[in-house]
C-alpha cells in the first residue's frame, strides 16, 4: 500500500515537473520567437497590399549597404587573425608553464564584457589622437588598423575561452614534450602540433568573433569608419521597412556563425574524436 | 667510459625535495629500470635526463656530452610516454616520420625509414590510421616507433604499459625488450610494478622517497635485499626482529629461538637488534633438522590460491607466510595447529643496519 502510494507521487511528480519544463520551454520560445517574428513580418509588408521582399531587394541593392557590409566582413577577418595570434599562444604558455597564473588572464579576458565598448573608444581616442605622439587615428589605414585592435579586445572573452576549452580537451603538456624530443622548435610545436589539434576551438572563436565584429556600432560610429554597425544605424533612423530586412539579414549572419560551429564540432565528434 | 653518467644529481621544488641524490653510471645497450612507489623521485630523475626538468644541483653527461642544460631538442632522446601522446592530427606514418620531417629529410629517406619502423613494430598496414582509430596497444607501439625513428641515444619509457591492460601488458613489455635487444639502444624505463622491473630490466634501481635504495640485477634486488623498503616492495617478504647472538657464527634469536644465518655480521653486533627477512616461498614445513633453521608458530590462516597454498603463521608477535604447491595427496595443517618452520641458514637474510 506504502510503496504503491510512494510509486502514484512519483509518477505524479515526474508529469509536473514535466509541464513545468515543458511551460518554460513555450515561455522562453515566445520570448524569443515572437519579437523577431514580428520583425519578419513587418520586413515583408513595404508593398501596401501584399506581402514581398521588396525591404530586402532595397537593402541588398544599396551600394552602402554592399560597402559596408564589406567592410566589416575584412574588418572581422583581420580580427580573427589578429586575434588567434595573440591568443592561442597565450592560452597554450598559460596552460603549460604559468597555470597560476590562469585566473587572472580569465580574469583581464573578461574585462570586455564589464567594461562598456564606448570607455575603451574613449580610451583609445585619448591615447592616439592625432597629437598624441602615436596618432593612430590621424590616417584612415591607421584608424582601420585601431578599430581592428578593438574588435579583437571586444572579442576576447569568446576567443579565449574557446581556444582555452579546446586546449584543455588535449594533453597538450605531453604533446609538446613528445615534439621537443622529435626535435621540434616553439614555432614548429605551435603551428604544426598545437594548432591543428585545438582547431575546432579556434573555428568556435573565429565565429563568435565575426559576429561580434558584424554587429558592433560603438567602436565604429566613435572612430568613423565605414562598417555595417553605424549603416545600420543610419537606415533604422531614416527608413521604416528596411531596418527590419536589415535586423534580418543580420540575424541569418549571426546564425550561419553558430550553425558554422555546431558543423565544426560536430563533425570532429562523428569523427570519433575523444576530444 | 660510462655512456650515460649521472652524478650527485639533486632536485627540489620550491620546499620540497624530489630527489635527495642520484648517482648512476650506465653502460651502452643496458635495459635500466627505475622502479618505486609513486613520488619516488623515479620520473624526476627520467625527465631530467630528456631535458624536461633543471636539476637543481649534479651532472648529467650522456655519450661524453655534458648535456645537463641542454635542450631537450639537442640531446637526442627517445621518449614514450604513459598516455602516449601521439599527436591526434596525423596519421601513424605522419607521427613516426615527425622527428625526420623536423630534420628536413628528403621525403624518400623519410617513407623509407616510416616503413622500416612499421616493419619493426609489426603494423604496416596501419600507416595511413589516424591514432584515434588504433587501440591502446597499437598507440604505444607507434609512439615506440616515433621515438625510436630518429636513431636517439638514449631511449626513455615513462610507465608506457601502466595504462593499457593485463595481457597486452605483458606481451608489449616482451616485445619492447625485443627490440631493445635488437637496436642495442640503451634504455630507462619507468616503472611502478614490480613484476614488469624484474622482467625486463639488465640492471633496477629501486627508489623510495627520493632516495636509491638498491642498484642491482633483478636477482640481486629480489634475492638480496639491502633495506626493508626493497624488501617488502620487490615481491613478498616475512620481516622479522632479531638479537645478534654470535656474529661469528651468525647465530641470532628471534622469539627466544636460535637461528643461524650464513650471511656475515660485523663483529660488533653482538647483542644489537637486526631486521631479518625470509621470503615465502624459501620456507617448508618440517620437522628441524640438523644444518637447518627451523621455527616453531602457530597457524593462522590458510588461503588457497590455486597452484599454490599461502599459510600465515604467527611466531610470537610477528606473522610469517609461507608458499607451499597445492598437492591433493597431503593434508594441510588446520587453523590453531603448531607447525616448525624449515629453511636453510642461506635464506636468512640480514637487512642493513639503516633499514627503517
Amino acid at each position: 500500500m506504502k510503496t504503491h502510494m510512494k510509486t502514484r507521487m512519483k509518477t505524479r511528480m515526474k508529469t509536473q515537473s514535466r509541464a513545468g519544463a515543458w511551460i518554460a520551454m513555450i515561455v522562453g520560445t515566445m520570448y524569443f520567437v515572437i519579437p523577431l517574428a514580428a520583425t519578419f513580418e513587418f520586413s515583408l509588408r513595404m508593398r501596401r497590399d501584399a506581402y514581398s521582399f521588396d525591404a530586402y531587394r532595397v537593402v541588398l541593392g544599396d551600394p552602402r549597404f554592399q560597402a559596408s557590409f564589406g567592410y566589416s566582413v575584412l574588418m572581422g577577418l583581420l580580427t580573427i587573425v589578429i586575434g588567434v595570434l595573440l591568443v592561442v599562444p597565450t592560452a597554450y604558455w598559460v596552460q603549460l608553464r604559468l597555470p597560476k597564473l590562469r585566473p587572472v588572464v580569465e580574469f583581464i579576458t573578461l574585462l570586455p564584457l564589464v567594461i562598456p565598448a564606448i570607455v575603451i573608444v574613449f580610451g583609445y581616442l585619448r591615447i592616439y589622437n592625432s597629437s598624441s605622439i602615436l596618432p593612430l587615428t590621424s590616417n584612415e589605414r591607421a584608424t582601420d588598423l585601431l578599430l581592428v585592435f578593438g574588435y579583437v579586445t571586444l572579442s576576447l572573452p569568446y576567443m579565449y575561452r574557446a581556444v582555452d576549452a579546446g586546449m584543455r580537451a588535449v594533453d597538450v603538456r605531453s604533446l609538446t614534450e613528445a615534439a621537443e624530443c622529435l626535435g621540434a622548435g616553439w614555432t614548429t610545436i605551435l603551428f604544426r602540433v598545437i594548432f591543428p589539434n585545438v582547431r575546432s576551438g579556434i573555428l568556435s572563436g573565429a565565429f563568435l568573433t565575426f559576429a561580434v565584429v558584424i554587429g558592433e556600432f560603438t567602436i565604429a560610429s566613435l572612430l568613423d569608419r565605414p562598417a555595417f554597425g553605424p549603416y545600420l544605424q543610419l537606415i533604422g533612423a531614416n527608413r521604416a521597412y528596411e531596418p527590419s530586412a536589415l535586423a534580418i539579414i543580420a540575424f541569418v549572419v549571426t546564425w550561419a556563425s553558430m550553425g558554422l560551429i555546431q558543423v565544426f564540432g560536430s563533425a570532429r565528434a562523428l569523427a570519433g574524436h575523444k576530444t | 667510459m660510462p655512456f650515460l653518467e649521472i652524478d650527485d644529481l639533486h632536485k627540489t621544488f620550491g620546499p620540497n625535495v624530489a630527489l635527495h641524490r642520484f648517482d648512476m653510471t650506465i653502460e651502452q645497450g643496458e635495459f635500466i629500470t627505475f622502479l618505486g612507489p609513486s613520488g619516488c623521485g623515479k620520473t624526476t630523475v627520467l625527465r631530467m635526463i630528456a631535458g624536461f626538468e633543471t636539476p637543481t644541483r649534479g651532472t648529467i653527461r650522456l655519450n661524453g656530452r655534458n648535456v645537463t642544460h641542454m635542450r631537450t631538442r639537442d640531446r637526442a632522446v627517445g621518449m614514450v610516454f604513459q598516455a602516449y601522446a601521439l599527436f591526434p592530427n596525423m596519421t601513424v606514418a605522419q607521427n613516426i616520420g615527425f622527428a625526420l620531417k623536423v630534420a628536413k629529410r628528403s621525403q624518400k629517406e623519410i617513407d623509407a625509414r616510416v616503413a622500416e619502423m612499421l616493419e619493426l613494430i609489426k603494423l604496416p598496414q596501419l600507416a595511413a590510421r589516424y591514432p584515434w582509430q588504433l587501440s591502446g596497444g597499437q598507440q604505444q607501439r607507434v609512439a615506440l616507433a616515433r621515438a625510436l625513428a630518429s636513431k636517439p641515444q638514449v631511449l626513455l619509457l615513462d610507465e608506457p604499459l601502466s595504462a593499457l591492460d593485463a595481457k597486452i601488458r605483458v606481451s608489449l613489455r616482451e616485445d619492447i625488450r625485443a627490440l631493445q635487444r635488437e637496436l642495442g639502444i640503451t634504455s630507462i624505463f619507468v616503472t611502478h610494478d614490480q613484476e614488469e622491473a624484474l622482467s625486463i630490466s639488465d640492471r633496477i634501481v629501486v627508489m623510495n622517497d627520493g632516495r636509491v635504495e638498491q642498484i642491482g640485477s633483478p636477482l640481486d634486488i629480489y634475492n638480496f635485499p639491502r633495506t626493508r623498503f626493497v624488501a617488502s616492495f620487490v615481491g613478498t617478504l616475512n620481516i622479522l626482529a632479531g638479537r645478534v647472538i654470535d656474529p661469528g657464527s651468525g647465530r641470532i634469536a628471534v622469539d627466544g629461538q636460535e637461528l643461524v644465518t650464513s650471511r656475515p655480521l660485523p663483529p660488533d653486533d653482538a647483542g644489537k637488534e637486526r631486521l631479518l627477512a625470509l621470503r615465502p616461498e624459501a620456507i617448508i614445513l618440517e620437522p628441524p633438522s640438523n644444518g637447518r633453521n627451523s621455527l616453531a608458530a602457530t597457524v593462522e590462516q590458510i588461503s588457497f590460491l590455486g597452484a599454490v597454498v599461502r599459510i600465515r603463521a604467527r611466531v610470537s608477535n610477528a606473522v610469517v607466510s609461507l608458499d607451499v604447491f597445492n598437492d591433493p595427496n597431503r593434508t594441510l595443517p588446520e587453523r590453531g595447529q603448531p607447525v616448525a618452520l624449515g629453511f636453510s641458514h642461506d635464506n636468512l637474510l640480514v637487512l642493513d643496519e639503516n633499514a627503517r
